[in-house]
């Protein structure tokens, strides 16, 4: 699985790393991901997730991607109804700890129809870290002793050649397309964030390519009154895309928090008719919608507008 | 003995709590751990310093608003500041956290817990979410605090699936394996507290709350526990302890009493 260092570095030689416009539609933009393409999504859980990515990537019905994502919720059991995977590398698979044990991943993982490649959270974040940084892989001091670690195929164990401590060996994960939702990016791909930033970063420095939809584009003039505020660096990024409400039904810091209704509506309907309800949820939701933002009409704008005041309450209190 | 109604999700919720030490630093996850980790603030440890696995370190979380996941925006609120997951988890290998604070499906005699699978792992009865940190924060806080619900198919002598190293297989097996630290610390239930042997590493009784009797925690352990020859039981939940315990939680979402 591990793509050679001659060849990740001839990828990014390969880029135009000036200073460029890369501001395109959410179409264009996930027309860059391959079938069979492993994928990185940014945020975690419930949050920061590049939603709207994952929708576009469903309607355009791509297939055998490798999906990885530190902890994997709704989105998850998405990709695999939709067949747009088979395969998720991740630390935690359900919608959240409220909402119970997903049962699509479990009938997909149960069958054997799909693979949930289980890596411990920080294990998986020294993947990305390995990767960003170009070295084949991290030592660390978990993972050791743990049935999770026979389990892949791609950890080893080592003595250190300083102390003699025993040591697990995290390979590098360099994905071939990151995915990642933020609330402001300018034109180039300057990425400025707010509040938790997960794995982003890394997962950014890793990868091949990089689609970043935003909250909202703002001009290189901002990005350059407040630098110390971008976290990812403009020639790692090849496609901007402004998508408001791109996270939804999930959250999006200081932007607004998930749509608790829809989420509750999502998993009364995945919990009770399991694949088969989520087969419905995606005719109506991702296929039947013209657009993003008529799937935001979808789902209401009362609900949208709750959960935006509550999510901008990071900023009164 | 006191006449205070209590259910028994409270009941480990506060016994929790007690454990942990004003000044330190602990490891909370989302639902019942949080919980108690804020009642042990606001009862005798205002200096305990929470971490949460999404990346805040020190969130003063809003009452009645507890954060569904650690990896959110409400969890977030007030920290002192947030780091990126990986980097959070990496403050546990250099050392800085003393209490991991876990559940799970699962818990065996050497104090390893299960939160995968089911069954067996190739063929699995039921799939549960994973490990997540639990994994990280039990190979690498120094002290693991683990609260559960006393059951008979949840205490087995060996769990289906090693997710979160306890002490392995007993003796010096998880040094041997390369934790050269930590290890599970205290088992609390709804029956009593439970330690682990300085040599066999095997689970032994150490209190009983008031009510629960030997026999009982027995009948719900699926394996041998070690029990002392004079029974010493635990203080119970004071009228304070369920006030601020309730304030908390007024809904019961996290406390709700188990149903089995």
């Amino acid at each position: 699985m591990m793509k050679p260092y001659r060849e990740l570095r001839e990828t990014i030689d390969q880029k135009d790393r000036g200073l460029r416009e890369k501001v395109m539609s959410l179409k264009e933009a996930v027309g860059l991901i391959q079938d069979g393409d492993q994928i990185a999504a940014g945020g975690c859980h419930y949050s920061r997730t590049p939603m709207a990515v994952i929708w576009e990537m469903i309607r355009q019905k791509k297939k055998d991607l490798v999906y990885c994502r530190s902890i994997t919720s709704t989105e998850g059991d998405l990709l695999l109804v939709a067949g747009a995977t088979k395969h998720v590398i991740t630390s935690w698979f359900s919608p959240g700890v409220t909402w119970g044990v997903s049962r699509v991943m479990r009938h997909y993982t149960e069958k054997k129809l799909a693979v949930f490649e289980e890596w411990s959270h920080m294990t998986l974040g020294l993947r990305f870290r390995a990767g960003a940084m170009g070295i084949p892989f991290l030592p660390a001091r978990s993972m050791l002793g743990s049935d999770i670690f026979p389990r892949l195929s791609d950890i080893k164990e080592m003595s250190c050649p300083y102390t003699g401590d025993k040591l697990a060996l995290i390979p590098a994960l360099n994905p071939e397309v990151a995915i990642l939702h933020t609330q402001r990016c300018d034109p180039y791909g300057n990425v400025q964030s707010e509040g938790l930033p997960f794995m982003d970063q890394d997962i950014a420095l890793a990868a091949n390519k990089v689609i970043v939809t935003t909250e909202r584009i703002i001009s290189n003039e901002q990005v350059r009154r407040s630098p110390d505020h971008t976290k990812i660096p403009f020639f790692c990024v090849d496609a901007v895309v402004e998508v408001p409400f791109g996270c939804l039904p999930h959250e999006c810091y200081g932007e607004y928090e998930p749509d608790f209704q829809h989420m509750d509506f999502y998993v009364k309907l995945m919990m009770g008719k399991g694949p088969e309800g989520v087969k419905e949820y995606l005719d109506k939701f991702v296929f039947g919608p013209e657009s993003w933002n008529d799937y935001l009409e979808m789902t209401g704008f009362k609900n949208i507008l709750q959960a935006m005041v509550m999510g901008r309450r990071v900023y009164n209190d | 003995m006191t006449n205070l109604n209590y259910n028994t999700a409270e009941l480990v919720c506060i016994m929790s709590a007690r454990f942990l030490e004003d000044g330190k630093i602990v490891f909370g996850g989302a639902g019942m751990p949080l919980i108690s980790c804020i009642l042990a603030q606001k009862m005798h440890a205002p200096r305990l310093t929470i971490l949460f696995e999404g990346g805040v370190i020190g969130p003063q979380v809003e009452i009645g608003k507890m954060p569904p996941s650690t990896n959110e925006q409400r969890a977030a609120r007030r920290a002192n500041m947030l780091l990126s997951i990986t980097d959070i988890l990496l403050l546990q290998q250099r050392g800085y956290v003393d209490y991991g604070f876990l559940g799970g499906a699962q818990i065996d005699q050497y104090g390893n817990l299960n939160s995968s699978f089911i069954g067996d792992a190739d063929n699995p009865k039921v799939r549960l979410p994973g490990t997540g940190g639990a994994n990280d924060i039990a190979s690498l806080a120094s002290k693991i605090l683990v609260a559960m619900h006393h059951e008979k198919k949840r205490f087995v002598a060996k769990v289906d699936f090693i997710t979160t190293p306890g002490y392995l297989h007993g003796g010096d097996s998880r040094e041997k394996a390369g934790l050269t630290v930590g290890g599970t610390y205290k088992v609390i239930t709804h029956l009593g507290i439970f330690g682990f042997d300085e040599e066999s590493r095997r689970m032994r009784l150490e209190t009983l709350h008031p009510g629960a009797t030997v026999e009982e925690v027995k009948e719900r352990t699926g394996f041998e526990l070690l029990i002392p020859k004079k029974i010493q039981y635990t203080k119970p939940p004071t009228e304070e302890e369920l006030r601020l315990l309730r304030e908390l939680d007024p809904d019961q979402r996290y406390t709700r009493p188990k149903e089995e």
